[in-house]
């Protein structure tokens, strides 16, 4: 071991061949990675454009090693920062340099299936994907479905309190977790919220979902399956712009119809899904929806009807309704690849995730338009419409001088335009390292120093995942306010409990 | 300056009193009552309230206000009820922003004429929604829609130091920063003044099914409960009324659209097709049996409990709460959202040891929800705390009030451990 190396870390008087020691006691030589380039492996989760190799890379396979883990972190102040499958789009999973990366890939188990209840408890490195495998043949379902639903994991799901194209109806992440078990920062164990309703006391395990990782490892999650609907109803309409796509939407819910998905793609995005998956999407259109209905069938079939009246009242050129379960599959092929398949049409995407209220989607899209014509630069949409999360894929040729830099500003003023329409900087993926110097655009410094006080709760000495979320940390010794006993302690009662 | 002309200062004449003996909450006077007009005077009574030592109690309607445990002290109570103006309504975005004062039933007034609403069905309509949050109210609709948690999507907060705080935001979908409306939500005013909220609305729905039946004993309402949950139907809420010796109803909601509805209605009947016929109900009439069951009151009851267990151990628990109130020589009356395992139990007694055995008797039952007291005269509320345990995250629950409230004076003493 070099000697250099030991003077890289912060408090610990450990030295890393020590540490290295320690952490293999604990989890035995093959959890720990400490070879360089083995740790190159894990410099950065799906935002590429930010890298730290860590100091070591855990892969423990059960809650004790994690609380030993931490415990020891705690000890020696090492920061740590979780890690499942790596597939966060902010940097929420990016290593802190001389930082522990403790990833959770290992610990894939599903531990119970409870269909008579409703709920599955799972490991945090158990995939999405596999929860509703799992359940299915019993006629249930996980909703949530991010796009990443194949690899991303669990535990990545609740740190960013996922979403996917079906939350439209049926909510994000955090409406079907019902329980954690946690290992908080200081190694210690605990069991938040659970698996009936309305646990008494602070509502700890719905402040964690969507704290990215920043107030403890999650290292059990009770999750709430859904029964199968009845039936499910999908069709794609073609619009000559989005101005039109967006008028149906906004008929749609006016109607007082909530379908389970509504997903808009504009030309480029249709042409780069064409290009790629064959979804036989029309080339020529301005812009498509994808409507899925879903529910009791008597129900959908009416509602179905109604939505088709819409599309067609507000432009809809051509109809296609999915005639079975394959058509289906087809019409959504275009969209979940869309993503990936803007390598077809630029060598280079950055990927934008604001929200807007729905109603504003024709202006907004109108001016994502013109200011990236502004700025020489094509912008491809693919988005869930019914909430108005914003997809927008900035396209540029890194190789090209300066273009990289002028996405950039493309993608931060689009931004801007969310929030001055009263959006939001991210609807799912979650602000990491990408968007913090964002968060003070959308909220006050106090706004922040409060959300601040649960951390400090939590991670009084900042170890767990620093430098994510916040602009700026807040030193969690000040307390502000007049000091004076604890009313338990002056009325006596303090002994009691 | 006297203590009630500085409240009086901030507030105005006509919105600070010395308090009266109507004001005691459980047991405890307090001196003042305050009632701000203003996010900023809520504010300004809370830094007047901190470097005056006083401990405050947030309230709305005072509909909740026998929950918790009794406050260590009080002088203080801040009244939202002024708060009550609409912010923004925004129909085509399905979302609503309004002070925390507004009553849910002047909000559900005006949602009304935009086809929609807020679904959230408490007993309590003329709550206000501050109090609905810091309360975590729900009521049967919950089985479709959710609770709070689910439907708030932004809140405003005045935190003990008079810092004005805001998470969330006014569009459904969004991450940033924590969820501080989680953490508030059920908070009974331990953490903050509540003084905004932003909820997303759903459309109020054409009709309506009630499909009803009786039920003969504790085994036969878990048959009927698990075939329906084992369908795919989609109800609004599965309801029980039992009385004394828990022979009951079902009554088992559709609502939507009229072809939807009544299928539905009708596969449910079918699925509950047992000795006795069920009845079908619709529209009006459907509506007026549903508050016939759902709403007639265990509350009219001295004690009220409030137990939760998984659906599939409601027989057990239903069985349990009928030998325990035999056990301590008293009748229960029992209204369940039982889709979700909720049953509000009210007793017929109120003698504290009585009441005392019932509740440790059914906190003993080894089953994997919670007993919590709703309602009860204080006496019982001193003997034993009113939310039970709630297991190894208490400490931390201590470190995320001792952050929000560092000096404790907000509700000292209210909440689960008396925090
Ligand atoms: C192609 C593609 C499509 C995507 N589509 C969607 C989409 O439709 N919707 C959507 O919401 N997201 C989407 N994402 C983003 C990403 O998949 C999600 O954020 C996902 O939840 C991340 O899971 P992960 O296991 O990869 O987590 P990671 O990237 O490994 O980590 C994410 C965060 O979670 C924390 N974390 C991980 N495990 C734990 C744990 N056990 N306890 C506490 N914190 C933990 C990490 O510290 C980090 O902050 C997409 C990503 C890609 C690459």
């Amino acid at each position: 071991m070099k000697r250099s190396e030991t003077h890289e870390r912060g408090e610990t008087s450990l030295s890393r061949a020590e540490l290295i020691e320690r952490m293999v006691a604990i989890l035995g030589a093959g959890g720990v990675v400490s070879e360089r380039a083995q740790l190159r492996t894990y410099e950065c989760d799906g935002l590429a454009s930010h890298r730290v190799i860590p100091s070591l890379v855990l892969l423990p396979e059960n809650v004790e090693q994690i609380e030993a883990v931490v415990r020891l972190c705690h000890q020696e102040r090492i920061p740590f920062v979780a890690r499942g499958s790596g597939t966060g789009l902010s940097g929420g999973a990016l290593p802190v340099e001389d930082g522990m990366l403790i990833v959770t890939a290992r610990m894939n188990r599903i531990v119970e299936v409870d269909i008579p209840n409703q709920r599955v408890v799972v490991e945090p490195g158990v995939t999405n994907l596999s929860v509703t495998t799992e359940v299915a043949p019993e006629g249930y379902y996980y909703a949530p479905d991010p796009s990443s639903q194949l690899v991303c994991s669990i535990g990545g799901n609740v740190a960013e309190n996922s979403g996917g194209a079906h939350c439209l109806k049926y909510g994000f992440t955090t409406n079907h977790v019902t329980g954690l078990e946690v290992v908080l920062p200081d190694g210690g164990r605990v069991h938040l919220g659970g698996k009936t309703a309305d646990p008494p006391g602070y509502d700890l395990m719905g402040a964690f979902v969507g704290s990215e990782g920043t107030l403890g490892i999650a290292t059990l999650v009770t999750l709430r399956i859904l029964r199968q609907p009845e039936t499910v109803q999908t069709m794609l309409a073609a619009f000559s712009s989005p101005d039109e796509a967006g008028g149906a939407v906004s008929g749609i819910i006016a109607a007082g119809i909530i379908p389970a998905a509504v997903e808009m793609m504009d030309t480029l995005a249709i042409q780069a899904a064409e290009a790629t998956v064959k979804a036989g999407y029309p080339l020529g259109a301005g812009a498509i929806l994808i409507v899925e209905l879903d529910g009791p069938a008597a129900e959908v079939e009416h509602q179905f009807r109604e939505v088709e009246g819409i599309c067609r009242s507000n432009g809809a050129s051509e109809l296609r309704i999915a005639l079975d379960a394959d058509e289906r599959t087809r019409i959504w092929k275009g969209r979940k690849a869309a993503f990936a398949a803007m390598g077809r049409i630029s060598p280079a995407y950055y990927v934008q995730d604001g929200v807007i209220p729905r109603t504003a989607l024709p202006v907004v899209l109108r001016k994502i338009s013109a200011l990236a014509t502004d700025h020489g630069l094509r912008v491809a949409n693919v988005f869930h419409a019914g909430d108005g999360n914003l997809h927008p894929l900035v396209l540029y040729d890194d190789a090209a001088k300066g273009e990289a830099e002028r996405a950039e500003t493309v993608a931060t003023e689009i931004l801007r335009i969310c929030i001055a329409q009263g959006g939001s900087i991210t609807g799912e993926h979650g602000v990491g390292t990408d968007k913090k110097d964002d968060m003070p655009k959308m909220f006050t410094v106090d706004d922040l120093d409060t959300m601040q006080r649960l951390r400090c709760a939590f991670d009084p000495n900042g170890v767990c995942n620093p430098g994510k979320i916040f602009p700026t940390p807040r030193l969690c010794g000040e307390v502000p306010g007049p000091h004076r006993p604890h009313p338990l302690q002056t009325a006596g009662l303090a002994e009691i409990f | 300056m006297t203590r009630l002309a500085e409240l009086r200062a901030i507030v105005g004449n006509d919105h600070a009193r010395t308090a009266v003996a109507g004001d005691t909450l459980d047991g405890v006077r307090p001196r003042f009552v305050a009632t701000p007009g203003s996010v900023g005077e809520v504010s300004e009574l809370l830094r007047l309230a901190g470097s005056s030592r006083w401990s405050v109690a947030p309230a709305g309607s005072g509909t909740k206000r026998g929950w918790g445990n009794p406050p260590t002290s009080l002088d203080l109570v801040l009244n939202t009820r002024r708060l009550d103006r609409m912010i923004e309504h925004s129909e085509g975005d399905l979302v609503v922003s309004a002070e925390a004062g507004m009553t849910l039933d002047s909000l559900q007034t005006h949602l009304e004429g935009a086809g929609q609403m807020l679904a959230l069905d408490p007993e309590d309509t003329d709550s206000t929604l501050g109090g609905l949050i810091a309360a975590n109210a729900s009521g049967p609709r919950r089985f479709r829609y959710g609770t709070v948690r689910d439907l708030l999507i932004g809140i405003t907060i005045v935190l003990a130091d008079g810092t004005v705080a805001k998470s969330g935001g006014k569009v459904v979908k969004n991450v940033a920063g924590y969820d501080l409306g989680k953490l508030f939500t059920g908070s009974l005013g331990t953490l903050g003044v509540i003084v905004g909220a932003t909820f997303r609305l759903h459309p109020r729905p054409a009709t309506s099914r009630l499909v009803k039946t009786d039920v003969g004993d504790a085994e036969a309402v878990g048959a009927a409960l698990r075939r329906i949950l084992r369908s795919s139907l989609v109800p609004s809420a599965i309801n029980l009324l039992a009385d004394k010796d828990t022979i009951g109803q079902i009554g088992i909601l559709f609502e939507g659209i009229e072809p939807g509805a009544e299928a539905q209605a009708k596969t449910a009947a079918g699925l509950l097709q047992g000795d006795r016929d069920p009845s079908v109900f619709r529209g009006e009439a459907a509506m007026e049996r549903w508050r016939d069951l759902a709403e007639s009151s265990p509350e009219d009851a001295p004690v009220t409990l409030k137990v939760t267990c998984l659906p599939a151990e409601l027989p057990d628990v239903l069985k349990r709460v009928n030998e325990a109130a035999k056990r301590c020589r008293m009748t229960t009356r029992v209204r369940g959202q039982i889709g979700n395992g909720v049953l509000l139990v009210g007793l017929s007694v109120d003698e504290t040891s009585q009441v005392v055995e019932m509740v440790t008797d059914l906190r003993n039952f080894a089953h994997e929800g919670s007993v919590v007291v709703l309602e009860a005269p204080v006496e019982v509320k001193r003997r034993i705390d009113t939310w039970g345990s709630v297991g190894d995250a208490l400490p931390l629950m201590r470190k995320v009030k001792e952050q929000f409230d560092p000096a404790g004076v907000l509700n000292p003493g209210r909440f689960v451990g008396r925090i």
